[in-house]
């Protein structure tokens, strides 16, 4: 087949990330063609502020090197720009003559600085900062003059001003309103903002209007003068007042513009089909975006357009901004200025450099200023994107997401402080040189593209946090874009949501109904969607859908763990953690007979055999008599007891034998992830309740019941749910709650995530204040478990194909 | 020379699954089966860390290895990038629904090898079944 050919118009951040998507989805579709202005391969953009502050060089900005241009075999004409198009012929015309005939035309022209209609605006030395000729005459001008002014305090501005002042320069800031990125901050973190800014020696002049630029007789500027009559010396003047989005080329070949290019949700023009656009000349849905992410996330629509997929849509994206100037934190998000029927919780330290406002509509966050201290920014920004009620965290919102029980990374919070040889993620042994390396070289720019790489924060993820401040320094930030939703893996485009509320609706029963109704990319999906989509169908419609062992991870396919040298773990259950002569007998006999290496107590009250051959496993079940413990499972785990009132002199309630009940109701229960519990006889609360997905604990007037705590890779301190008189209520209450996650969790999220996604009300509302549902929840459950059957001993039933424990010969 | 042997059928590998065969002294081959009834062979060892890719989960022409995660091509035994590495693959041929294998393949390549990693696992690694869907 003759490949179509793509011509692009525009060489930057938006149009070249739009090649490389299409790139790794059907390489071989088109010759490509691409025009750029600019003399320069694809450079990052948003790095120019710290070359100007002499942090980096313009080397190391470089993203697509020529090599890859030639790689991919694209034809690049640099320093030529495209003034014509003739849309009837198909054919791109460039300044100089250069013509290109086109299948497909990208139009990625990016944006054009605002320059106000001042008197002197074309005087020489005034200039605007967007590209590397901008850059190289600042930092050349820095070398031989003095004075500089600064026309607009926004991001573009500040960034221009303080990389002037560190190259020695005396620094004048005029701004229009009366506080800095009045457009991001609010007052009070705009006074801040100046305040720290004035110490480092800039001037500034706000709420100043400028009138004239004055030239001095060589036609170079000499002054800047305000309406108030006033004046400043200037031997440079940045302008920075804003950008407008690129529509010349546009507007010339009758594509409709307003405000941008306009695009539909697939990125191609109203105007013609065989035109597309992405980046800051694009408009969509009304709004031309200013930074990267959004950008970025059009390219990957775009390019699954391009690669005729027919898939993807782009909805919009929300934005946030960060401000790059080293030793800086701001942060601002939403509407963070608040108005009529918004709340407002505000903590100000003056003193101290820091300011967080939060901004609270309808019991929900919709905006937020942080200076000073931005840790959290990425905890509130998801909070405002997920549209999450805040009503039952509202008391600790100001404080942000407890970085406390975070593991692993020798408890390190801030990744500038770390030296280059320091581990960064401890799961996978990940240093911080190595990820700084990878971002620079591979132009790496979202935390997803770092876990690709370097598989730093791809097990765990307690060191998220941490590679997020290292593609700050390196990348210039965080460019994972924030689509409103995501999609459950890369074969499909629904969410996890959508997966679970079309097999309730349409009453889907297998997984491959799933994949046709849902339109899945691939034909039997992959390991993340398969027993995400299994455990939907079998926790949607138990007794209804069969279970498909082929989707289950092998742990849950064999009833065992697999352990790092492919032999398996046996861990069988212990009522409650507790045990008796016979069974401890039967264990030992089952280590002698099957030379099991290695017997430990776990950190769940019960005994693990470790280092069972796989082909051994069934005649170890049967050898031990004892129902499986699940360890190895999406499952009920444990339920942790202390010796309670039958024993123990301060115990106020039997919780050893509520643990037991508990355990024997539930176990064998699937769910979204793993579940644990523990019951405790009284406050001193022995068997840890406090941080399990149910922990009860007794009091001397009845039990107190404790949800979504977690121990593991991030410590999360469980929520009183209720307190109740009875054990059999509390076998209700309970069985409730992990009823309804196992209806509404998403795969793999703990009680603790689901919690912190629908809210902790969402669950009172179902199970405190609705009795009728709480019963009906608790009989669904009931439902489910009835029958079930013990894996390690009813195989057919369990569907546990037992022709996995045998090798097919041997030789 | 090659020398062919059955050893099971074709049935008697679960769709989208796999079995083994043992080899004596040296590490077990895999024998994997697609949704679309293709045979695959592979050494069942993992090029990251040894892990035994005969337990993994297998979708379109690829399986995840148990261990970490990693995708390896059945066709090629090759690491999906961005992880690079490949595993000895073996010829297979389907005659009449019956699985055969090169027995002088098997006798001869990659011996010696053992499931049991050669370098050992740093720090604490969460298996695939285990860590969080990214
Ligand atoms: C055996 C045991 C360690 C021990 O020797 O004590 C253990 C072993 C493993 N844990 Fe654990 N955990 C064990 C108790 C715990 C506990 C303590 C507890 O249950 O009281 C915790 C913290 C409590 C919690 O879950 O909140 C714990 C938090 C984790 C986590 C982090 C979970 C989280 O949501 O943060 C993982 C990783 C995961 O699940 O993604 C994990 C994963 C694992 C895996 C499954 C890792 C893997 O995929 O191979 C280990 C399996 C080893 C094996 O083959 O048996 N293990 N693990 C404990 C088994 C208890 C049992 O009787 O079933
Ligand atoms: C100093 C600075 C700091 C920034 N900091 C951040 C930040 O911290 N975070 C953030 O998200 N964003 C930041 N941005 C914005 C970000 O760089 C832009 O959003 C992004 O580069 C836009 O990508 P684009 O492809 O749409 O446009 P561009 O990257 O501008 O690319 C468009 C290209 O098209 C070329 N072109 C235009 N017309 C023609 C024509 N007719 N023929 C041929 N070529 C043409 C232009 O010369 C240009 O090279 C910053 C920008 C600057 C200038
Ligand atoms: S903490 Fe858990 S997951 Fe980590 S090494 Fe120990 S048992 Fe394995
Ligand atoms: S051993 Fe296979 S992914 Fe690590």
């Amino acid at each position: 087949m003759k490949r179509m050919k793509l011509v692009m118009v525009g060489n930057g951040m938006a149009g070249v990330r739009t090649l490389e998507e299409l790139l790794k989805i059907a390489p071989e579709m088109y010759d490509i063609c691409v025009f750029s202005a600019e003399p320069h391969p694809n450079y990052n953009r948003i790095l120019l502020s710290p070359v100007l502050a002499g942090e980096q060089t313009l080397d190391e900005i470089v993203l697509n090197p020529l090599a890859w241009y030639a790689e991919h075999g694209i034809k690049l004409h640099l320093g030529k720009k495209v003034v014509d198009v003739s849309r009837a012929r198909r054919i791109v015309i460039a300044a100089d003559g250069t013509e290109e005939s086109y299948d497909r035309l990208l139009i990625a022209t990016g944006s054009n600085p605002f320059i106000p209609p001042l008197p002197g605006r074309d005087l020489q030395g005034v200039i605007a900062f967007r590209d590397i000729a901008d850059t190289n005459v600042m930092i050349e001008t820095a070398r031989t003059h003095k004075h500089a002014v600064v026309i607009g305090g926004g991001l573009l501005g500040l960034e221009a001003a303080n990389g002037l002042i560190t190259r020695g320069m005396d620094v004048t800031l005029v701004h229009i309103a009366p506080w800095l990125m009045d457009r991001q901050l609010d007052g009070v973190a705009g006074d801040l903002l100046r305040k720290s800014l004035e110490l480092r020696g800039m001037k500034f002049r706000v709420e100043t209007h400028t009138s004239e630029l004055v030239g001095g007789p060589l036609g170079r500027v000499t002054a800047v003068k305000f309406k108030d009559g006033s004046e400043v010396r200037a031997d440079l003047v940045v302008m920075a007042a804003g950008i407008r989005p690129n529509t010349e080329l546009a507007e010339k070949i009758g594509l409709h513009c307003a405000r941008g290019i306009v695009v539909n949700d697939t990125m191609q023009t109203v105007t013609d089909p065989r035109i597309y656009s992405v980046g800051e000349c694009a408009a969509h849905r009304g709004i031309a975006y200013g930074l990267v992410a959004p950008l970025f996330e059009q390219g990957k629509v775009c390019a699954t357009h391009l690669a005729e997929f027919g898939i993807g849509r782009y909805a919009g994206s929300t934005t946030s901004t960060k401000l790059k100037v080293t030793g800086i934190d701001l942060f601002s998000a939403g509407n963070f200025m608040g108005g009529p029927d918004c709340e407002e919780i505000v903590m100000s330290d003056p003193y101290g450099g820091v300011y967080k406002k939060l901004v609270i509509q309808q019991d929900k966050l919709v905006g937020a200023c942080l200076y000073g201290d931005t840790v959290d920014g990425s905890f509130y920004f998801k909070l405002l994107r997920d549209g999450r009620k805040i009503g039952d965290m509202r008391d600790k919102l100001m404080f942000g997401e407890s970085h406390l029980g975070d593991a692993g990374h020798q408890g390190q919070s801030k990744a500038a402080a770390m030296a280059d040889s320091d581990e960064v993620c401890g799961c996978n042994g990940v240093t911080k040189g190595t990820i700084c390396r990878a971002i620079k070289d591979k132009g790496l720019f979202t935390l997803e593209e770092v876990r690709k790489v370097t598989k730093a924060s791809a097990s765990c993820g307690s060191c998220t946090g941490l590679v997020e401040q290292l593609l700050m320094f390196t990348a210039g930030g965080d460019y994972s874009a924030a689509p409103k939703k995501k999609a459950l893996c890369a074969c499909t485009d629904a969410s996890h949501q959508e997966v679970r509320d079309t097999i309730r609706e349409t009453h889907l029963l297998t997984i491959d109904a799933v994949y046709r109704h849902l339109s899945w990319r691939t034909p039997n999906g992959c390991s993340a969607c398969r027993p995400a989509v299994n455990y939907y169908l079998i926790s949607t419609w138990p007794k209804e859908a069969k279970d498909d062992p082929q989707s289950h991870f092998i742990n849950e396919r064999s009833h065992a763990n697999i352990q790092k040298d492919g032999t398996y773990s046996v861990v069988p259950r212990m009522w409650g953690g507790t045990t008796n002569s016979s069974e401890l007998r039967r264990i030992a006999d089952t280590i002698d007979k099957f030379k099991i290496p290695t017997v430990k107590v776990t950190g769940g009250q019960r005994i693990d055999l470790l280092g069972v051959k796989k082909e051994d496993l069934p005649a170890v079940w049967q050898s031990l008599g004892m129902p499986s413990g699940h360890a190895y499972g999406k499952t009920l785990r444990t339920v942790k007891t202390c010796v309670g009132s039958e024993w123990c002199r301060f115990g106020t309630q039997d919780s050893t034998k509520l643990g037991i009940d508990l355990e024997r109701a539930l176990w064998r229960m699937y769910a979204p992830h793993k579940v644990k519990l523990a019951v405790s006889g009284c406050p001193r609360n022995c068997a840890e309740s406090g941080i399990k997905d149910v922990g009860i604990i007794g009091v001397d007037s009845g039990w107190e019941i404790y949800v979504a705590g977690n121990a593991g890779i991030k410590t999360e301190v469980a929520h009183f749910f209720v307190k109740l008189k009875t054990a059999a209520e509390v076998l209700e209450y309970a069985g409730a709650f992990l009823q309804l996650y196992r209806e509404e969790g998403w795969y793999l999220e703990r009680t603790v995530h689901y919690v912190a996604r629908v809210g902790l009300d969402y669950c009172k509302t179902r199970v405190l204040d609705d009795a009728a549902n709480r019963k009906a929840l608790w009989e669904r459950l009931q439902f489910s478990l009835d029958g079930e059957p013990d894996p390690w001993f009813e195989f057919d039933k369990a569907g546990v194909d037992a022709r996995q424990f045998q090798p097919l010969g041997v030789i | 020379m090659s020398d062919w042997k059955t050893f099971c059928r074709v049935d008697d590998i679960p769709v989208l699954g796999s079995r083994r065969i043992a080899r004596r002294g040296s590490t077990d081959v895999a024998i994997f089966r697609s949704g679309d009834n293709t045979i695959f062979a592979l050494l069942d060892r993992c090029p990251h860390k040894g892990g035994p890719l005969s337990q993994g989960i297998v979708f379109g022409q690829s399986v995840a290895c148990p261990l970490h995660n990693w995708t390896i091509g059945l066709d090629d035994g090759c690491a999906k990038a961005p992880d690079a590495g490949c595993t000895q693959r073996f010829s297979v041929k389907v005659v009449a629904g019956e699985v055969l294998l090169d027995t002088q393949e098997l006798a001869t390549l990659a011996l010696g090898t053992t499931a049991v990693p050669a370098t050992v696992a740093r720090g604490a690694e969460t298996a695939a079944a285990e860590r969080p869907a990214v």
